[in-house]
């Protein structure tokens, strides 16, 4: 438990930094994609819980993950069609999804209590992370009035399911 | 037509002083609206009478609840409107089980 506390904690510092690093102010159409493929990775965190899980809380709050995340992802693209934007893949997005893949591979081999505590501290961890990047990059870095206000209801969203995986987790205990 | 146009001025000064001359919503026609906007409950605190309703509109494409904890759960599911019928002991806080940041506030007035 404690190593795989400690790779998660690694991958968000490697991911953190990248989303840092990876370009200093990012694009409207960087940030769409950047948005859109962290919605789709929660998603397919909760896909791969549902199939796991026996624990009818963590069922639950993965429904919610996978039904929020799919609501949020069809308003951004939506969008980016109205705005005529087209997404531009980009080295944080593809940050995003490498750490993701290793994680859903991690994740893969636990079973039972341990699989539900590992998902639950994961989506705690990658929704601050998530947070952290609107909050101080995507946000500020947006340019159309629309994607930053679908932003801001993005950051509410996602602080609300930090919480939420918060109380799963201290239940799980 | 004067006198339409008097009657209109009166009536957007009326509507004009309920939007800003207040803090608390009373029930009218024994149902307090409360409305559901990018995860926020509006207004966020209301007063209300026991045997009135309560009716959240969830504009929102994602589903919230009204949850008092130890208490009562009302789903309000993407798009639909829920009530509760209030009771001398609800005076609560309540808040969205999906996402706990959303906080709202009922008090019981006599």
């Amino acid at each position: 438990m404690k190593i795989l506390v400690t790779a998660l904690g690694t991958a968000c510092l490697i991911l953190s930094a990248s989303i840092a690093g990876a370009a200093d102010k990012p694009t409207d159409p960087q940030i769409a994609h950047i948005a859109y493929s962290a919605g789709v990775i929660d998603v397919e965190a909760a896909k791969l819980a549902l199939s796991k899980t026996k624990n009818a809380d963590i069922a639950a709050f993965a429904q919610s993950m996978q039904k929020d995340h799919e609501a949020v992802n069809d308003m951004a693209l939506a969008l980016v069609k109205k705005l005529n934007v087209t997404p531009q893949d980009n080295a944080t997005s593809q940050a995003l999804a490498k750490a993701a893949e290793e994680k859903r591979a991690e994740l893969g081999k636990l079973d039972g209590a341990a699989f539900d505590k590992a998902y639950i501290d994961n989506e705690i961890a990658y929704h601050s992370q998530v947070n952290g990047a609107l909050e101080t990059l995507l946000i500020p870095s947006a340019e159309n009035a629309e994607l930053k206000g679908l932003l801001e209801t993005g950051l509410k969203l996602f602080q609300g399911h930090q919480q939420h995986a918060e109380h799963v987790a201290a239940a799980l205990q | 037509m004067t006198r339409n146009l008097l009657n209109r001025r009166q009536l957007l000064i009326t509507g004009a002083a309920v939007l800003s001359g207040h803090t608390l919503v009373r029930a009218h026609n024994g149902t307090v609206h409360v409305t559901i906007d990018k995860l926020a409950f509006l207004p966020a605190e209301i007063q209300i009478k026991a045997g009135e309703t309560v009716e959240w509109t969830n504009k929102d494409r994602f589903a919230h609840t009204a949850t008092v904890k130890g208490g009562w759960d009302v789903l309000i599911p993407p798009g639909k409107t829920a009530t509760h019928v209030a009771t001398v002991d609800d005076t609560v806080d309540y808040y969205c089980r999906f996402h706990p940041n959303m906080k709202g506030r009922i008090v019981i007035s006599a």
